[in-house]
């Protein structure tokens, strides 16, 4: 069986529009592939939009009873009300926020720890490496989700928002340290580290002023995966009633809407909703970070 | 002589991590400031109406501390933990079913998990390891981007959407499946079997959807890079045909670090079936350890907790150890 193909025939590719006028945007040209852009401007949306229309939010939408009960989708509830009195449009508005906070402030812990830990083994090596890496690695291997459940069915009640997020972190940085240990690994054998290693410059400095530049680029691609990562987890504990659910984020608006048998009492919407809205952000983050790591790749010349 | 070192590192990884794993499980709960003791005295004794003497309570103490293996210091518990696991997999009596042990409910569970999870990752994998082979071979042709788009679009999206999305579209939308499956036990026939598979098939389809997009994706950058190798260029200017060059030359070296990603990626594919089971009330290991969160029933928690770590490492343990028999630049190293 033979599959006819033009393989010879030259590529066809979306040239990139050259900017005319030099300027400050001029170097930063180089990073904007198709990718990046469709998911920096979801990305930019979302996250303008979630930030500064609470603003103007006629109530808190996470009281129960503020409106009437299940109302369908008007001109002044754009999507509805819910089975609690909650207006749905207002409190996906508000768990988009919140799932991003959080997302965002377990990407920074996350990024610290891993980046210490992955840069300090990669480039120290020898014994405390490999300790490290069987830690790293059975933290890889165990599963995330029943841990969470069961300290998830511990605290729960007791616990802040913050504490849900503190947790993803301990959890979290396995995999980021991973690669950036393994980038590490080959950096310490290029020659400039032996120079400055030879004009008096300790570890410290070293990885802080010789290495961390290169692993940089792919501290950004992590970040955001870690977004994702963390937005995700959360709302997996909230769909199963083990987060904070009384906040809105992604997943305490499935979890109500399944409590609620949304499904059987006909009320799509509840739960189209907050799909929606999760399946868009989370391709926004996802085609950020490949547009970036894309980006940064056909800049060092491997592709 | 390559191989045995291979299987021999590999084994000693697998006991590190069960070791690691286990010991996690024992030191989260006990860092907790929250003792569950405390909470099983007070739901008896509400449910005495306070009738309860000082005394009988020390005792109901006493009992509980010696159940759920809480008694001594942190080290005399710690050894007695693992003594028990180890030795006679014991995770002494769940509370809500007591006396019923542990071990024995989750005994029941494991072979629906199992057998769901299995079925989806093979069929997943399989699946998408073809889909991305054809994307990555034909990448300069359009139709070939048309594959990539789906992988894109399937792979962010996290199993608790897909489940709902599934649930929606084929249970509401398309009223082809029940809205909420009833699984049969007890004495199998025919229609009771019949009637599993066909409820199974919910899960089963989010499953299979959610190991479908990564899949594509790995495979179709592999296949991608595989393609310009000078073994492949060469095989062309040699003749050999289209489909020979692809399933015969990228394909076979593109799996190969398919394999290897399968193996550290089980951990995330056990968590999705839980999650899965949960939301589908398939009465696997997750649906268990969803009625033991809700109820507090912590050794039922703990014992679902280590079985889980014990069958993905060893799913680990295996897929590594058949890798030399897939690989022979191991075997001749």
């Amino acid at each position: 069986m033979t599959i006819d193909s033009k393989e010879m025939d030259p590529v066809t590719l979306v040239e990139t529009p050259q900017a005319a006028e030099p300027g400050l945007f001029q170097s930063f040209l180089w990073l904007i592939n198709p990718r990046l852009a469709v998911g920096l401007t979801i990305l930019t949306v979302m996250g303008l939009g979630s930030f500064i229309l609470p603003l103007f939010a006629p109530a808190d939408p996470s009281v129960q009873a503020t409106y009437m009960r299940n109302l369908p989708a008007s001109g002044a509830h754009w999507l509805g009300t819910n089975a609690l009195g909650q207006d749905i449009f207002w409190f996906l508005v508000f768990a988009i926020r919140n799932s991003l906070m959080l997302g965002v402030l377990v990407a920074v812990g996350v990024t610290i720890v891993a980046t210490t830990v992955g840069l300090s083994a990669g480039y120290i090596g020898g014994r405390f490496e490999r300790l490290v890496m069987l830690i790293v690695d059975t933290f890889i291997t165990i599963p995330l989700l029943p841990i969470l459940i069961i300290l998830g069915s511990l605290i729960r009640g007791n616990t802040s928002f913050f504490t849900v997020g503190f947790i993803i972190i301990i959890f979290g940085w396995a995999w980021d340290a991973r690669t950036v240990r393994s980038m590490a690994l080959s950096i310490r054998e290029r020659e400039f580290i032996n120079m400055a290693r030879f004009s008096g410059a300790n570890t410290a400095q070293v990885i802080i002023r010789e290495v961390f530049p290169y692993v940089m680029a792919y501290t950004l691609v992590g970040f955001i995966n870690t977004i994702l990562f963390a937005i995700n987890l959360e709302a997996t504990l909230a769909v199963i009633g083990l987060s904070k659910v009384e906040v809105p984020t992604l997943g305490s608006i499935i979890f109500w809407a399944l409590n609620y048998n949304a499904l059987f009492t006909g009320h799509f919407l509840w739960l189209v909703a907050p799909i929606i809205a999760s399946v868009t952000l989370f391709l926004g983050l996802f085609l950020t970070s490949t547009g970036f790591n894309a980006a940064f790749a056909e800049r060092r010349g491997v592709q | 002589m390559g191989a045995l070192v291979y299987i021999a590192k590999r084994f000693g990884l697998y006991l590190a991590v069960l070791f690691i794993g286990l010991s996690i499980t024992f030191l989260l709960p006990r860092l907790m400031p929250i003792n569950p003791v405390d909470g099983y005295i007070g739901q008896i004794q509400s449910r005495a109406n306070g009738a309860l003497s000082a005394e009988a309570i020390a005792e109901l103490r006493d009992n509980l501390e010696n159940l759920y293996g809480l008694k001594g210091n942190l080290f005399t518990q710690y050894v007695d933990y693992m003594k028990r696991i180890v030795f006679s997999f014991d995770f002494g009596p769940s509370f809500t079913y007591f006396p019923q042990p542990v071990s024995q409910m989750l005994m029941a569970a494991l072979p629906w998990t199992l057998s769901l999870l299995l079925t989806a990752t093979v069929i997943a994998w399989t699946l998408g390891n073809l889909v991305g082979l054809v994307a990555g071979y034909f990448h300069k042709k359009k139709a070939a981007s048309i594959l990539e788009f789906v992988g894109i679009l399937l792979y962010p999206i996290p199993y608790y959407i897909l489940a709902v999305t599934v649930l929606l579209l084929l249970a509401y939308v398309f009223p082809v499946f029940p809205l909420s499956a009833t699984f049969p036990v007890g004495q199998m026939s025919w229609e009771k079997v019949g009637m599993i598979i066909y409820n199974s098939l919910l899960p089963g389809i989010t499953l299979v959807l959610a190991g479908f997009g990564w899949n594509i994706l790995s495979m179709k950058a592999l296949a991608v890079a595989t393609t310009e190798e000078p073994y492949v260029i060469y095989a062309r200017l040699k003749g050999a045909s289209n489909w020979t060059r692809m399933t015969r030359y990228v394909f076979r070296n593109a799996l190969l670090p398919q394999v290897t990603a399968l193996a550290l990626s089980l951990g995330m594919v056990f968590n999705g079936a839980l999650l899965t089971e949960m939301i589908f009330s398939y009465p696997g290991i997750g649906l268990v350890m969803r009625a033991a969160a809700t109820g507090g029933d912590y050794n039922v928690l703990y014992g679902a907790i280590t079985i889980s770590i014990i069958a993905v490492a060893t799913a680990g343990l295996v897929i590594d150890l058949l890798y030399p028999l897939l690989d022979p630049r191991i075997r001749h190293k």
